[in-house]
């Protein structure tokens, strides 16, 4: 019997009588380029013809920067055409190529058609305000900040799910660790030890998660749901209890500095977000490339996807299939807790309820749209956290655009990845179904 | 027993794309055997993703629980008892929670062994009065003004259990067929959106009008539902995520709208709506000194109706068949599609339910928070109901009794409303995992035979799905 249609062992696509209707063997599908088709008309419509015809202005440098660059400036309706006119060709390319030879366009394509189609509505929107002017460097030195804990998030559910145990609890990880970081730092006045215990209290609500999913083979998504209530639950209750009864004694963290690298933070633009960020910021980029490397790089990586993918074959080669899952399910929820800590040490002074206000599920549609990769989830997670801070500056700057439409589309997007309609994100094989040898 | 035949019958056909564990359900005997099977095969070692729907009302009693013991057994370590067991345990720890935060247990604690006696006695006070504030605030206040005042706690609990209820059943239906509706959070903000427009937008003479909100709300929480089953059957993508994705795209939708003139109060300055007519609004049943509404009679229907859509419908047969197997019910000649399709639209309509509740019964306006937690307390409402209709409506009584008396235990005793998430979802979690219950209360079967083990075993996953 074969696992899923999907599952990759499989070779080729068994005739089976009653397959669900799932990709299989990456049939070229229509979807990709008449979504590119319609994405492509909408921007000529709106931010081509419609486009507004003031100058858009995106500051670059900032004041204390090693080289001042002059802001740029451009024209919002013409700059709008020619955008929009590249996403036509582009699309244009994707049809041709599926209604001539049949073929999927090339990777870049997509990719490219992101990013143009994002600056182009950024322009647009930009120059549709009533002060049609923002810093380009504050934009993305704000949505690598806002993304921090998405980041995080997103690793620990890639951990997670690549060893085949679905973690809808990274929300509930996120707020544990900023709590305990929080409290932690608070009592010993060390925000780093405040970052360590944050690690355990993520690790410990994997734990729990770990334990009921393998040991007691509760469904996952059950135990992550419940984990989400317990956690908010219990630091509610602790926080309005302990917290606020001495503030100042529990809820005063000690700070981690923010660590500036002399000269090379001055560079414009990738200067402070690279290397003008506090413990945690450059955490996140060791996380990025240590997990990426040890997944797809090393042994024990390929241990853990061939657990995620086809357990009873790893099993069959001797490897502890429900031991590899437990410890990868800890690692996952420390490196959730290490997430979380950023909400309390670094971006906001002290702890409040729900501090983490749903993140913990942006990072598992930014782990989705990421294709359950390290660095996928990484630019998805700047992705949301860019849409997250656009959606605050809107607002200040006053745009067409409703803030709350901004709010909405990290969710959206993902809605049409798992959908299917900007290729298919396909989840490890064996994700979700607990293993019980046999 | 009545429902134990039909999910067989749906498996029978097709054998062998069913590991052992249904196919040995069609044999009645021998039963020491079968119970074997259904320990090695209950995922087939995984292959199959265990259903989300409970074993034990897929094929009722399991097969090699000898008769005469069965009895007894079940009384000490079936589902009842666990469940009791679950929900002492889950009061223990809070109670415990709530004496460590005290502050005389803690000073108490300070001369422990000097005196342990005042200890206890701190830490049992301290749980036993929150526990005694959140009973009087639920159901009966002996404190209170003539019998009506006394009763007013209950009418509390049946309020505010109202949209539990019947968001529950939503998430119960969908389980039940194998769905995880996580989206009934969405389903509530998108019927009470369309009930309450239909509510203060328009004027209608009295009855059509309330018909109307309610068919309003219904076809919201409805259409939300069923664009998900649209996208599961269409094109495969996984209802949790779609439904997560949906409830907060439902939020900054309603958000939005709270922002514009066609819904925004004249004059007011906070997103709120301005008051649905009262011609919209649900009847009080016992009169205007309790909040309770027409919605909770409509919670009573609704179980009824989901019952024997359930039990004694063609249509709930194949949601069940599905949830079971969808492989073997597609090969049964079952649209699985149009039962996905269909499962979610209802799970939707029954959340818009709860959304109707909310702005034609307990609030009257919409706001961003119309509702609440609502959605979420529906799954772990349904999971504690087992999935089952009246089991859900019990438990949403449980959870409506919780969150009415958590109020009271605030203002009575200091003790924050928070320790009832924390109660409500220890009960799921040890609901979910009987072995881990039966041990702390030391009721593990013997294990004398593998299928005693497979029976612990079986009853793990079966805690899981429901």
């Amino acid at each position: 019997m074969s696992t899923t249609a999907t599952s990759p062992v499989e070779g080729k696509p068994q005739p089976e009588k009653n397959h669900r209707p799932t990709v299989s063997a990456k049939p070229v599908t229509w979807k990709l380029p008449v979504t590119l088709a319609v994405l492509a008309t909408i921007a000529f419509i709106f931010f081509g013809l419609l486009g507004p015809q003031a100058n858009a202005k995106f500051g670059v440098s900032s004041s204390g920067d090693f080289f001042q660059l002059p802001a740029i400036e451009v024209p919002a309706f013409l700059s709008g055409m020619v955008l929009s006119l590249i996403l036509l060709v582009l699309a244009g390319y994707a049809l041709v190529l599926k209604a001539r030879a049949n073929r999927r366009p090339p990777r870049w394509v997509p990719a490219v058609f992101t990013v143009v189609f994002v600056v182009a509505f950024l322009i647009w929107v930009v120059g549709g305000a009533r002060t049609p002017s923002i810093s380009l460097a504050g934009l993305i030195a704000g949505s690598v900040t806002l993304a921090v804990p998405i980041v995080f998030g997103s690793l620990s559910g890639v951990l997670c799910e690549r060893a085949g145990v679905v973690n809808i609890a990274i929300e509930g990880q996120l707020l544990g660790g900023a709590f305990t970081a929080a409290l932690v730092a608070s009592l010993t006045h060390n925000p780093y030890l405040g970052l360590l215990a944050a690690a355990v209290a993520g690790a410990l609500v994997s734990v729990v998660l770990a334990v009921f999913s393998i040991k007691y083979v509760v469904n996952q998504i059950i135990v992550g749901v419940v984990l989400n209530v317990l956690v908010s639950g219990l630091t509610g209750f602790l926080f309005t209890t302990v917290m606020q009864s001495d503030p100042e004694k529990y809820n005063s963290p000690a700070e981690l500095p923010i660590i500036d690298i002399p000269v090379l933070s001055s560079i414009p633009v990738i200067g402070p977000i690279l290397f003008k960020q506090s413990v945690v910021g450059y955490l996140m980029y060791v996380a990025v490339i240590v997990i990426w490397v040890a997944l797809f790089k090393t042994k024990w990586g390929l241990r853990v996807r061939a657990v995620g993918e086809h357990p009873q074959a790893a099993d069959t080669l001797g490897i502890k299939v429900n031991a590899t899952r437990f410890w990868n399910v800890t690692l996952g929820g420390a490196v959730a807790g290490i997430g979380g800590s950023f909400f309390t040490l670094v971006a906001i002074d002290s702890f409040t309820k729900e501090i983490s206000g749903g993140r913990g599920f942006i990072a598992l549609a930014a782990m989705i749209l990421g294709r359950w990769n390290p660095i996928g989830a990484f630019f998805a997670a700047l992705l949301f956290g860019f849409a997250d801070n656009l959606q605050s500056i809107v607002t200040i700057i006053g745009t067409p655009v409703p803030s709350q439409f901004m709010a909405m589309l990290p969710y959206v997007v993902t809605v049409f990845a798992v959908a299917g309609l900007v290729g298919r994100s396909r989840p490890p094989a064996a994700d979700g179904i607990p293993y019980i040898k046999g | 027993m009545s429902e134990n035949t039909e999910p067989r019958s749906a498996a029978a056909p097709d054998p062998d794309q069913l590991p052992a564990s249904q196919a040995t359900d069609v044999e009645p005997e021998p039963l020491e055997d079968a119970a074997d099977f259904v320990t090695s095969l209950d995922t087939a070692g995984g292959a199959h993703q265990p259903s989300a729907v409970p074993v034990s009302t897929q094929s009722g009693a399991l097969p090699g629980a000898p008769e005469e013991e069965s009895l007894l057994r079940k009384i000490f370590t079936g589902n009842g008892i666990v469940t009791i067991l679950a929900v002492l345990l889950a009061l223990i720890l809070g109670g415990l929670l709530i004496a460590m935060t005290d502050k005389v247990v803690g000073t108490t604690a300070g001369y422990l062994f000097a005196r342990p006696s005042d200890f206890l006695i701190a830490v049992w006070s301290a749980a036993t009065d929150s526990y005694v504030a959140l009973f009087q605030g639920a159901v009966f206040n002996p404190r209170g003004n003539g019998v009506a005042g006394q009763f007013a706690p209950l009418m509390e609990t049946l309020t505010i259990a109202t949209p539990l209820i019947t968001a529950g059943l939503g998430v119960a239906l969908a389980f039940r067929a194998g769905l995880f509706n996580i989206g009934a959070q969405g389903q509530i903000i998108m019927a009470g959106i369309l009930a309450s427009w239909v509510g203060f937008a328009l004027h209608l003479p009295l009855g059509i009008h309330l018909l109307l909100v309610l068919v309003a709300g219904v076809i919201g929480g409805a259409v939300w539902g069923g664009i998900v089953g649209v996208l599961k059957a269409r094109t495969g993508a996984h209802e949790v995520i779609v439904t997560i994705m949906f409830n907060y795209i439902a939020l900054y939708f309603l958000r939005y709208l709270l922002d514009t003139d066609l819904f925004q109060r004249p004059g007011a300055d906070t997103p709120i709506s301005p008051i649905v007519d009262p011609s919209a609004a649900y009847p009080l049943i016992f009169g205007s000194q309790y909040r309770l509404h027409l919605g909770f009679l409509l919670a009573i229907a609704a179980t009824v109706f989901v019952s024997w859509l359930l039990n004694r419908s063609t249509l709930g047969f194949e949601f069940r068949a599905v949830g079971a197997n969808p492989k073997a019910a597609l090969t049964a000649g079952i649209n699985v599609s149009r039962a996905t399709i269909l499962v979610m639209t209802i799970a939707g309509g029954l959340a818009g339910l709860a959304g109707v509740a909310q702005v034609a019964g307990t609030e009257k306006v919409l706001t961003d928070g119309v509702a609440a937690t609502y959605g979420f307390d529906a799954i772990t409402v349904a999971l504690l109901g087992r999935s089952s209709p009246w089991g859900t409506f019990a438990a949403g009584l449980l959870f409506g009794a919780f969150r009415a008396g958590a109020v009271q235990m605030q203002i009575q005793t200091g003790t924050p409303i928070d320790i009832v998430l924390v109660v409500q979802s220890l009960i799921v979690l040890f609901i979910a995992a009987p072995p881990l219950v039966r041990a702390i209360f030391g009721l593990n079967p013997r294990k004398k035979k593998a299928a005693t083990a497979g029976k612990t075993k079986q009853a793990a996953t079966t805690g899981g799905a429901a």
